[in-house]
């Protein structure tokens, strides 16, 4: 919920396509404008229903593969022209779901033992 | 039909006189509230802030049909209520309407409000998707009494869902036939010569009887082919004059006996054949979706399964195969389909889908990317009884399939003689290659076990929190109760078919079959019902699109005290049109407008939020929420399950991430 309204507050004041260098805080925003949180969830974990429980953090996919699978997807993904998602923006979500840390140790969440 | 004269009493004049004492009684009106009326406008003749009704329209409104029966003989809608009774029809959820008036008096004063006992709904679609939910669970049908045109008209929606899920409903229609004696205005509005016309692409038969000799031939007649496999959805247009009626000869009135019909079974060669393919397969996969009807269903899947020693991919229309046990292979669903040799479909809704895919990329023209999912020369079985009541219009059976052994017959009944043919048919020098089989699949449902749970430890702790937390948070309080999962999951990735332990029929009801949004919550009713009167837990996790459709379920379930704990899956949006218009939006190279809100403009729900727990207490059901934090929902689901146990409906308020 904190997030969500953390986006809020920073859809009001970014335009899409101000970007901030690798900024982490302005990647999570446009990770909520753009829709990418629709089929991977707020913190990038995916799900069978909507993403093919494919996850995108932590430890995301090198750069080159990440952004190219972006902008030229012809899967179920919908591709990501420049035109509707800067470079900048790209890097900044990029640097978004770097910063998303490791879930607890799967071992030690009782109610999944 | 046309109605009998020497039947039917009508007393007009009376009635109207009633009416007419009343309004004189209402237009007298108390000393004090003449003496308030004159203090405010002194001097002038006080004027109504609306006109009156007239007479006539009065009428219209209130007095129609606008004779009542004189008591010579016995009201016809008393036979109909014994017709009904003969059949052990438990309950009759319903929005009260006056085209079965008749029928409505005789189940409450002559029938005593049992077998069927009326429950209040506050829209017919509710009242369908309940007897809907209450059939996967009770495997018996339930009644529902919908107006004539109108009635019937929010109902369908409900009806075509039970179609498409293969669940029977007994629907009756009050309607009023005789156009020269039936009230004008708002009745006739309400009238039809054909009502079921607008149901019949999808139900399984209709009539309109004209006689009670015929109402009884034609309720014992529809039961019994609603209950027959492929179970279907039927319709009775029930007239009210014959309802209103009176007859002289009750002591000559029958009632059919209903005597089941035995399912269809598969033709003995076509299922040797079958036997043969399987039996003699390298890698043999069963797919399945609506296979078991009843919990020997899934007994004889399970032996089917461990005979082959073959992974079973389960769609989860119904509760088919434990995912407790190694040959429950979900999870692998496209790779063992690639690698298999001969697909073994059971009740599948849509076997093009099973073993084609289809992306939604804009691909070919704009109709997207389609692709086999199997190889070439893979043998294809179904056995299906879907075949044998297919209708033209509506496109419930899916695409044209090619398959090389199709068998128009009930899944779970022709089971018996498949097991029996493939244990013979299983070549004395394969039986140790089936049994490797059967350790590797063992090994990789152990490794798709531990996957799951480390999929679910992502976003453990996010805020809206995450859908796995919910479902385990819920499983955490209600494992040790029998408990029955009464809502879908395919919405929320499906966490409870994936890791709480299913081994029981009722564990989960399936999905709504067509896809119509408005079943969940009456439907999860409906199946808390039946699970009540079996003293099981109820538990359902409830989309909130969904819930907006008929949140009058929730007071139906705190009227006739039906326990369910129903927790919300609150993503504050109608998630999949979200995601619809996002993908529009790339595809033509646009940026989505999103207007205030957190996705495309006009699928969201919030600015403002709905307050549901506000909703459901004002409602009559306990509830807590919302609640955005995932440390807040073990205390908040401890008192809500402490509710359910005491009898109550509950709502929980969590707001979650999408899916």
């Amino acid at each position: 919920m904190r997030l969500f309204h953390a986006c809020a507050i920073a859809l009001t004041v970014l335009a899409p396509g101000a970007a901030l260098a690798a900024s982490a805080e302005h990647g999570k925003a446009m990770f909520i404008l753009h829709g990418c949180w629709q089929c991977h969830g707020t913190q990038g974990q995916g799900s069978i229903a909507t993403s093919g429980g494919k996850r995108l953090a932590p430890n995301p996919l090198p750069w080159e593969a990440f952004s190219g699978f972006v902008r030229s997807t012809n899967r179920a993904m919908p591709p990501y022209s420049e035109k509707i998602l800067s470079d900048g923006d790209l890097a900044d979500i990029y640097a978004y779901l770097q910063s998303i840390p490791k879930p607890p140790d799967v071992n030690g969440i009782t109610l999944l033992k | 039909m046309a109605r009998e004269e020497s039947q039917i009493k009508f007393n007009r004049r009376k009635f109207l006189a009633g009416v007419a004492i009343a309004g004189a009684a209402g237009a007298a009106a108390p000393p004090a509230a003449r003496a308030a009326t004159t203090a405010l406008t002194p001097g002038t003749t006080p004027r109504p802030s609306a006109l009156r009704p007239s007479a006539a329209v009065a009428a219209n409104e209130t007095a129609t049909p606008p004779a009542m029966a004189k008591s010579e003989g016995v009201p016809a809608s008393d036979f109909m209520v014994d017709v009904i009774k003969s059949l052990d029809i438990k309950y009759m959820p319903c929005n009260p309407a006056d085209s079965f008036r008749g029928l409505h008096e005789s189940l409450i004063n002559y029938g005593g409000n049992k077998s069927p006992e009326f429950l209040t709904c506050t829209h017919e679609e509710a009242a369908v998707a309940m007897a809907h939910g209450y059939f996967k669970i009770a495997g018996k049908p339930l009644m529902v009494c919908v107006h004539g045109t109108v009635g019937l008209q929010h109902a369908a929606m409900a009806i075509y869902n039970a179609w498409c899920d293969r669940v029977p409903v007994i629907v009756v229609g009050g309607n009023d036939l005789d156009a020269s004696k039936r009230a004008p205005g708002v009745p006739t509005f309400h009238s039809a010569q054909d009502i079921s016309s607008l149901v019949r692409d999808f139900t399984k038969w209709d009539d309109q009887p004209v006689s009670l000799p015929h109402f009884a031939q034609s309720f014992v007649r529809a039961y019994k082919l609603a209950m027959t496999p492929p179970h279907e959805p039927v319709m009775i247009a029930l007239d009210a004059a014959l309802q209103e009626s009176t007859t002289l000869d009750r002591a000559k009135l029958t009632i059919p006996r209903y005597v089941p019909t035995s399912p269809p079974q598969g033709d003995g060669n076509a299922v040797r054949e079958a036997a043969r393919l399987l039996a003699n397969a390298e890698r043999p996969v069963i797919v399945v979706d609506k296979c078991a009807r009843t919990e020997n269903g899934v007994k004889l899947l399970v032996e089917l399964a461990e005979a082959l020693q073959a992974p079973v991919i389960d769609q989860k229309g119904r509760m088919n195969f434990p995912n407790t046990h190694y040959l429950s292979q979900n999870a692998r669903g496209r790779a063992l389909l690639g690698q298999a040799d001969v697909i073994l479909g059971l009740e599948l809704s849509d076997y093009w889908g099973t073993v084609n895919g289809w992306i939604d990329n804009g691909d070919d023209d704009g109709s997207g990317l389609q692709e086999s999912h199997v190889k070439p020369n893979a043998k294809l079985i179904s056995i299906s009884s879907i075949l044998l009541n297919t209708k033209a219009n509506y496109q419930d059976f899916q695409r044209f399939q090619v398959v090389d052994v199709e068998m128009a017959a009930d899944a779970e009944a022709t089971l018996p003689a498949l097991i029996e043919a493939v244990k013979q048919a299983l070549p004395a020098n394969q039986r140790a290659a089936v049994e490797a089989r059967g350790g590797g699949l063992k090994k990789a449902w152990s490794e798709t076990r531990d996957r799951t749970r480390q999929a679910a430890s992502y976003a453990w702790d996010a805020s809206p929190i995450s859908t796995a937390r919910m479902a385990m948070e819920v499983y955490a309080q209600i494992k040790d109760l029998d408990w029955s999962s009464v809502g879908g999951d395919r919405q929320f990735s499906a966490w409870p078919t994936r890791l709480w332990p299913m081994d029981k029929h009722y564990h989960h009801i399936g999905g709504p079959g067509g896809y119509g949004v408005g079943y969940g919550l009456p439907a999860a009713v409906g199946a808390a019902l039946a699970n009540r009167d079996a003293g099981r837990f109820s538990v359902s996790f409830q989309p909130d699109g969904d819930l907006m459709y008929s949140p009058g379920a929730l007071w139906t379930a705190a009227r006739h005290k039906i326990p369910l704990l129903t927790v919300m899956h609150n993503n504050r949006g109608y998630h999949q049109e979200t995601m619809h218009v996002q993908r529009m939006s790339n595809r033509r190279n646009r940026v989505a407008y999103l207007g205030k809100d957190l996705g495309p403009l006009g699928t969201r729900i919030e600015n403002p939020d709905i307050d549901y727990a506000k909703l459901a207490s004002a409602l009559g059901v306990y509830s807590a929420g919302p609640i955005t934090e995932p440390n807040e929902l073990a205390p908040a689901l401890k008192k809500a399950v402490q509710a359910v146990k005491a009898g109550e409906p509950a709502l929980v308020d969590v707001v979650t991430q999408p899916r």
